[in-house]
Order: structure tokens, then C-alpha cells, then sequence
């Protein structure tokens, strides 16, 4: 049977509930939430091998048929992404063990955690979609509770406002559900497929799609809805900022890529254009926001919008080579984006400040620490035999196919200025006079280092397998490309 | 029937919209109560309003009324639950910490941490 592929929700959804009775022993808790991500990336990687092998993987969950019951598909995006997340909740939690500190991962931290895998990977493999809306709240519901988790007063009041703001975004949620219902009256996502294709997206659809855009947009900070994200994001731990800033932004993209290549591909020059006008003022707006502060946190922060620009812009041309490009550079992304975080939290423990201007020369105490965001830093930018490459000149081809020269512009001037924020972190932070710092004895720089160095590992073999990993992506795009495939799949016609 | 829930629908929805903008936490807390009644009716009404028995087989009537939006509610409604039932509890740790509920003071700005 296909049961594998709802394997990678069940198996955090299990391991969170065991951990709910040893919320005592730190021990146990680390041992076996390590194990059971462990085993989640084994599981992805047989996914990912089975999906290549036989293409789409769907399994009717409680056997009803698929527009009737509930179908989880597994097509090689999702399980990339799959993938990805599991690759990056191990590095995380194995990073919260010399960081996180033991009151809170006595309270929940590591059963939270994985309640948000499962959201995560629910998410990504969910074929329908109310089933997506409540993956998305046991998402959003464990990013409430490790957003507010120490209870410090930054992040109280941070949580406040993220959680209205997505109260608001799951009301609308719902709301655009109800809509969409009463058009095609079905929930299953390949089905409303070939509902609306029937009726050929009438205006009332193409309102629904704008309205789904505002959801997932507010779930995923585009532009005018991105104003929640610099403020949340900065209040939690590292890790959890690390958790954040990989994962839940990319569902949000996820979401949008899931419907605008499945659902709404009718009336492209309407919802195609609006969406490729938002990509380009998103990445204006975080390149604002990225050069401008001088504070660490802040800079990556304002580099995930950038980042979330640049996959819907890939999104919005809908061609063969903008599509690939946004798949390399969202797996890219959530990889070096967790690294990213990951490797500013180290400097920001040594140095017990976010503030640039109050650091410098950590190059000769910490070589390892400072190379390694080097690497991290150019690859983001897209310097040749890196991962962030690929990914960007396929959405360069794909804007010189459709001949939007303009966003091509506003990509590679983004490029620069991505370098030149990260550079700034690098230069300021790793260069100059050597400072002494109180603190920075106590910190366990290398275990600390260890996840970051991962990550940063994947990334490199990424980047320089892009080969390898062509035909993955390119399974991955033909069901964006022509929706049949994974309609007939879901369908079984 | 249905445009006038859609009239009722849209007075929540405004109600919602002006208590979310307002300054007191509770009254934002209220107007997400609001939001959610709103958006729970609209999946009922958008699910449509003919006659027909309740979703119930024993009933042996002719016609039912369509079951899946009301399972969806029933889903909506329990997870607003336990949203709300959150939040209303962060908003009384924050009352505590804070010693305010006004969301104007509780602006962030990086040096006051």
C-alpha cells in the first residue's frame, strides 16, 4: 500500500505525543525527538526515491474514493519539501540542545516542535483543501506556543500581534473556502481543478484567487501583508527564529504555488500579473529593509522577504524554466535561510549583542564560525558553485522567456544588495580589531557549529549537484506545469 | 433567506473589523469572536439554506440538507477554541507583565527589550 505517505505527519504526530509524558526527562526528550527526525528524513528519502520511481503517490485515506474522502498526494515537490523540513528540524533541534536552556525544554519545547513538523509536512502533502486549512492551524497553533514559550516581555508582545494577525489570515482562510465552495462545491483540490477548467474561471474564481493570495500572502509575507514578520520573527530564540524563518514563510509559498499552478491558471493576465507586481515590490521592500538596519537579526529577517520575492516572481511567469528556478530556490532557501540563522545566533551568543556596530574581529578566536557564514553568506547570493545559482538563473531565463525585463533587473540589483547586507554582517562582525567578551568562554561554539556546518554542507552538495538533482526538479514541475497529470493522478481516470 | 444572512454576515464582519482596530486588547479579542461567528455563518450559508431534514438517515426524508459545510464549521469552530483560548490567556499574561492593555504601549522598539 501507499501508506508512506502519510508516514512523515504520523510519525512526529506520534513522537510529540509520547513526549507530552516526559516532559520531565531532557534526556529522553532529546534522545528520541533526534531518532524519530532521523527516521523522518529516512522516510522522506524513500518518498522522494518511490515518487521518482513511480511518479505521483496518493493514498484515500480511510479507502473513499478521491473527491469523496480526504487524499494525500505526494508528488516530488512535496516530498522534496518533505525532505527539506525534516533535514532542517533535525539540524534545529540538535542546535536547541546547547541553546534553548532546560526551562523551556522542560515545558514542551521538543512535543511542540513536533506538532509543527506535522503541520509543516501535513501542509506540504495535504490534496485538500480545508484538510491544508487545518494543517495550517496545527502549524500556526505550535508557532503560538514556541513563539510565546519563556514568556519574556519582547515576546509577549510580539505574540500578541502574530497571532491576530493570523487569526485574521485563518478567518479569511475559511471565508475564501466557503466562497469557493459554493462555486464548485467540492474540497478536493484536483477536483475543483476540473471543476473550474469546466466552467473556465469565471470572475467570481478569479476574485476567490485574490482572495487565496491575501491568505497565503499574510501567511507568507508578501508585500503589502509582510508587515507582521519583522517584528515576530525577532522576539524567540534563534532556533525558533531559525524554525520560523525556513518553514513557515515556505508553506505559505508552498500554498500559493499549489494553487495558482492547479486551481486558478485560467485568467493568467489578471492573477499571474498581480502577482508578479507584489513579488517585485517585496523584493524592493526587504532590500530596503536588509540594507538599512544594522542589526544582524534584522539583516536575515529582511532576507527571507527577499527570498519569498524572488520564489513568487519565479511563480508568477508559469514557464517551464521560472517554475524549476522557484522550486531550486525555495529547497535552497529554507536550507541556507535555517543555516543563516543558525550561524548569527552562534555570533550573537559569543558576542551578547545584535548590534553590528559593537562587534568586530571574530575571525582570529572563531575561524570556523567565520568561514562557514562566508560560504553560507555567498551562497545565498548565488555566486556560481553554490546552491543559491541554479535556482536564481532559471527564473532569469524564465523572465527573459516571458520578456519581463524589468524583474529581471530588480532580481540581479537584489542580488547585489543581498551581498552587500550579508557582506556588511561579514566585514563589520569577522574583520577589524579583535575584542575581548565576557561571556564568551562559556559558550559551546562547536557543538554549536555542528548543525550550522550541516546545513551549510547540504547547501554546498545541492549547489554543486545541481546536475544530479535536475531531473527531481524537473519531475517536480511537470504536474505545475500541465495540472492534468496530477489531476488524473488524484483522479484515477 | 441567503441575502439576508449575507446582510448579517457583513454587520459582523464590520462589527469585527472596527473592534479589531481598536486600542484595548479585549475589544480585539472580541472582534476576532466576532470574525470567527461571521465566517462559521458564511460557511453554513455558502453551503446553501434550501429546505430538508436534518443530516440525519433515520429521518427517512426525501431531501437533506448538505452535511459537509456543517462538519467543516464544527472543525472551525473547535480550532477558534483553541485559538481563542490562547490568546485570551496571553493577553492576561501580558495584562500582568505589563501592567497594560493598550496596544499603543505596547509598541516594540529595539532598545527597549
Amino acid at each position: 500500500m501507499n501508506n508512506i505517505v502519510f508516514l512523515p505527519v504520523l510519525l512526529p504526530l506520534l513522537t510529540g505525543i509520547v513526549l507530552l509524558f516526559f516532559s520531565k526527562s531532557i534526556k529522553f526528550q532529546r534522545v528520541f525527538s533526534v531518532l524519530s527526525v532521523l527516521a523522518g528524513i529516512l522516510l522522506a528519502v524513500m518518498l522522494v526515491g518511490k515518487v521518482h520511481g513511480q511518479g505521483i503517490l496518493t493514498l484515500q485515506v480511510g479507502s473513499w474514493e478521491a473527491p469523496f474522502g480526504i487524499v494525500i498526494v505526494a508528488d516530488m515537490l512535496a516530498s522534496l519539501l518533505v525532505l527539506t523540513t525534516n533535514l532542517i528540524g533535525f539540524a534545529i533541534i540538535v542546535y536547541s540542545f546547547y541553546s534553548i536552556g532546560k526551562e523551556r525544554e522542560r515545558f514542551y519545547y521538543y512535543a511542540i516542535f513536533q506538532f509543527l513538523l506535522v503541520g509543516v509536512n501535513g501542509a506540504f502533502l495535504t490534496g485538500d483543501i480545508f484538510n491544508l486549512f487545518v494543517f495550517f492551524e496545527v502549524m500556526l497553533m505550535a508557532s503560538y506556543v514556541l513563539l510565546a514559550l519563556g514568556g519574556t516581555k519582547p515576546q509577549l508582545r510580539e505574540s500578541l500581534k502574530y497571532i491576530l494577525v493570523n487569526v485574521i489570515s485563518s478567518a479569511l482562510f475559511v471565508i475564501t473556502v466557503a466562497y469557493l465552495y459554493s462555486v464548485v462545491g467540492t474540497l478536493n483540490m484536483a477536483d475543483i481543478s476540473r471543476k473550474i477548467a469546466k466552467i473556465d474561471q469565471p470572475g467570481i474564481v478569479t476574485v476567490i484567487a485574490v482572495s487565496f493570495l491575501i491568505v497565503f500572502g499574510l501567511k507568507g509575507a508578501i508585500f503589502p501583508l509582510f508587515f507582521w514578520l519583522p517584528g515576530s520573527y525577532y522576539a524567540p530564540p534563534i532556533p525558533i527564529i531559525a524554525l520560523f524563518g525556513a518553514l513557515l514563510t515556505k508553506v505559505g509559498i508552498y500554498s500559493i504555488l499549489r494553487t495558482y499552478t492547479l486551481l486558478f491558471y485560467h485568467d493568467q493576465g489578471y492573477t499571474h500579473q498581480l502577482l508578479g507586481i507584489l513579488a517585485l515590490l517585496t523584493i524592493i521592500v526587504g532590500v530596503i529593509g536588509a540594507v538599512g538596519y544594522w542589526d544582524m537579526k534584522k539583516i536575515i529577517i529582511y532576507n527571507i522577504v527577499i527570498a519569498i520575492g524572488v520564489i513568487i516572481f519565479g511563480i508568477s511567469l508559469m514557464n517551464q524554466q521560472s517554475l524549476s528556478g522557484s522550486i531550486f530556490y525555495i529547497i535552497h532557501d529554507m536550507i541556507i535561510k535555517a543555516a543563516l540563522f543558525l550561524l548569527i545566533g552562534i555570533i550573537i551568543k559569543i558576542t551578547g549583542t545584535n548590534n553590528l556596530r559593537e562587534i568586530s574581529g571574530l575571525i582570529k578566536a572563531y575561524p570556523y564560525v567565520g568561514w562557514t557564514f562566508f560560504i553560507a553568506a555567498i551562497s545565498l547570493v548565488g555566486i556560481p558553485p553554490f546552491s543559491g545559482f541554479a535556482g536564481k538563473l532559471l527564473i532569469l531565463q524564465g523572465a527573459v522567456k516571458a520578456g519581463s525585463y524589468i524583474g529581471m533587473a530588480v532580481i540581479l540589483l537584489s542580488s547585489l544588495m543581498v551581498l552587500y547586507s550579508l557582506m556588511k554582517i561579514f566585514i563589520n562582525g569577522f574583520w577589524g580589531i579583535p575584542r575581548a567578551y565576557p561571556d564568551a568562554d562559556r559558550v559551546p561554539v562547536k557543538m554549536l557549529l555542528l548543525p550550522a556546518v550541516l546545513l551549510v554542507g547540504v547547501s554546498i552538495v545541492y549547489g554543486f549537484g545541481t546536475e544530479a538533482m535536475y531531473p527531481f526538479i524537473s519531475q517536480a514541475t511537470e504536474p505545475l506545469i500541465d495540472p492534468g497529470i496530477y489531476i488524473n493522478a488524484v483522479l484515477k481516470e | 433567506m441567503e441575502i439576508l444572512m449575507a446582510v448579517v454576515i457583513g454587520i459582523l464582519f464590520m462589527s469585527a473589523t472596527y473592534l479589531m482596530l481598536s486600542k484595548s486588547i479585549l475589544r480585539i479579542i472580541i472582534g476576532t469572536g466576532l470574525l470567527s461567528h461571521g465566517a462559521h455563518l458564511l460557511i453554513l450559508t455558502m453551503g446553501g439554506l434550501k429546505r430538508g431534514s436534518v443530516p440525519l438517515l433515520s429521518e427517512q426524508a426525501n431531501s437533506y440538507v448538505d452535511p459537509l459545510p456543517q462538519a467543516l464549521i464544527l472543525t472551525a469552530i473547535v480550532i477558534s477554541f483553541g485559538v481563542t483560548s490562547f490568546f485570551l490567556v496571553l493577553a492576561y499574561r501580558t495584562y500582568q507583565e505589563f501592567g497594560t492593555d493598550n496596544m499603543d504601549r505596547l509598541r516594540g522598539k529595539e532598545a527597549n527589550e
